[in-house]
């Protein structure tokens, strides 16, 4: 049976991992490589570094930080952040990445997913979706959800879907950074109507919330960051509960 | 020396990395006195079929590969290959194991991705891995169920996880990315 997977997500800046809830208070919290072995050895089932650099130049620090995930690392990880062309993705791919997440740069150029899809396949494309519910409708927001657009969240999906998409990253900015749990209603939606695996992001608090999220929304990972760097849920104890729960885990 | 065969497909690395962690040598290649000479060879492989077969007939190494008599490991679309043909991009392929190879069809996620155990298994390249193991997928197209079947995931439907045909070894989950397990997998290769 497939398993439901759970991913911790590590924000990278200059090659080092920080913490802080929505990019403010951010303190550096040590070497990506070491949390991350600290992850697998707890039961990770894949792990996403998300970069948070601004610059181009420190990309490079980015690429050689991936060799070296790859290098140490057992299970698969996606790199994500800022990246808009299929250069960098062919860079960070042969560094060693398995998956590329795409947000932003998605939206202004849907065809930036066939054309990964269609040079490295469809399983190393992650499309990210940040959604925020306003006006009664949940809605797709770019740079780092911070700007609303006209694209409605089910719609954004299934044609990243028809354009290649490996899997759907789904972000509730409703929730993301509250720890009241994720957003069931719009997860069930978009993993209901489209035929990739989804994974639900935003609102991580308690380990029931994964519960309620892998039973009410039917996705296929749940994702989240702060409450595993900060040490308030352990992954093998999630893991455990989930089982207790009658939840297929690793 | 291991000779991890250079074609073109992606995340080759992260093969010659589970090498590497295991104390092995090896040699990313597409020379074919290289596939040779190696003690073993790996059959990696992320992409698709059509585009990789191209790739290995342009380079001459499709008769290089079947005709070797040493250990040969093909890794998910490098287990594709080893069939007969396959669905996708309705392509020839090199004919150790005696099977087509489909598209799942849409009746849950496609793709397949992450860990699933097994329904069953024998053999010695799963030596030490019971059915209840998880392993790491990630796969739209599968190989059917044949005489040289050697392990049986289900999901949507039965498929080969693993199969043997004499020194030819496959297997559709990435050893290389299933943590502990998959790195038992690739040291029972390596060791046999």
């Amino acid at each position: 049976m497939l398993k439901k997977r759970i991913i911790p997500c590590l924000d990278i800046r200059d090659g080092r991992t920080v913490k802080g809830v929505k990019f403010i208070d951010i303190q550096d919290a040590g070497d990506p490589v070491e949390l991350a072995k600290r992850y697998v050895t707890e039961g990770a089932d894949e792990l996403v570094f998300l970069d948070i650099t601004a610059t181009v130049e420190k990309r490079k620090t980015l690429i050689s930080l991936v060799e070296r995930i790859a290098a140490e690392i057992n299970i698969p990880f996606t790199v994500g952040g800022g990246i808009d062309s299929i250069d960098d993705v062919g860079l960070l791919i042969k560094a060693g990445a398995d998956k590329i997440s795409v947000n932003t740069s998605a939206v202004k150029n849907p065809e930036l997913i066939s054309e990964i899809s269609n040079r490295f396949g469809s399983q190393c494309v992650v499309v990210a979706i940040d959604t925020g519910f306003i006006d009664n409708e949940w809605i797709v927001y770019v740079n780092g959800g911070r700007t609303p657009t006209s694209l409605k969240t089910v719609g954004w999906a299934l044609n990243a879907e028809k354009h290649g998409a490996g899997e759907i990253l789904l972000t509730s900015m409703n929730t993301d950074g509250t720890k009241s749990g994720f957003s069931i209603d719009i997860t069930r939606e978009v993993t209901k109507r489209i035929n990739i695996p989804v994974i639900a992001s935003g609102g991580a608090g308690s380990m029931e919330h994964f519960r309620d999220v892998f039973l009410s929304a039917g996705c296929s990972a749940a994702l989240a960051a702060s409450i595993f760097h900060f040490g308030e849920i352990s992954i093998r104890d999630l893991k455990k509960y989930l089982m207790e729960e009658n939840i297929a885990v690793r | 020396m291991i000779a991890i065969v250079k074609y073109n497909v992606g995340n080759i690395m992260s093969v010659q990395n589970a090498v590497t962690r295991l104390g092995y040598d090896s040699i990313i290649t597409d020379d074919k006195k290289d596939l040779l000479s190696a003690d073993k060879v790996i059959l990696p492989g992320v992409g698709e079929a059509g585009t990789a077969m191209k790739s290995l007939y342009e380079k001459q190494l499709d008769k290089v590969i079947i005709s070797l008599t040493k250990p040969v490991l093909g890794i998910c679309l490098g287990l594709q290959l080893l069939c007969r043909s396959s669905e996708e991009g309705n392509t020839q392929c090199l004919g150790i194991f005696d099977t087509h190879v489909k598209k799942l069809p849409p009746r849950d996620k496609v793709p397949h991705t992450g860990w699933d155990n097994f329904a069953w298994l024998q053999g010695d390249l799963l030596d030490g891995i019971d059915p209840d193991i998880d392993l790491f997928y990630v796969h739209s197209y599968y190989s059917g169920i044949c005489r040289h079947t050697t392990a049986v995931c289900d999901y949507i439907l039965p498929f080969s996880a693993a199969m043997k045909n004499g020194n030819f070894y496959a297997v559709q989950f990435h050893p290389e990315k299933s943590a502990a397990a998959g790195d038992r997998v690739m040291k029972n290769f390596l060791e046999l």
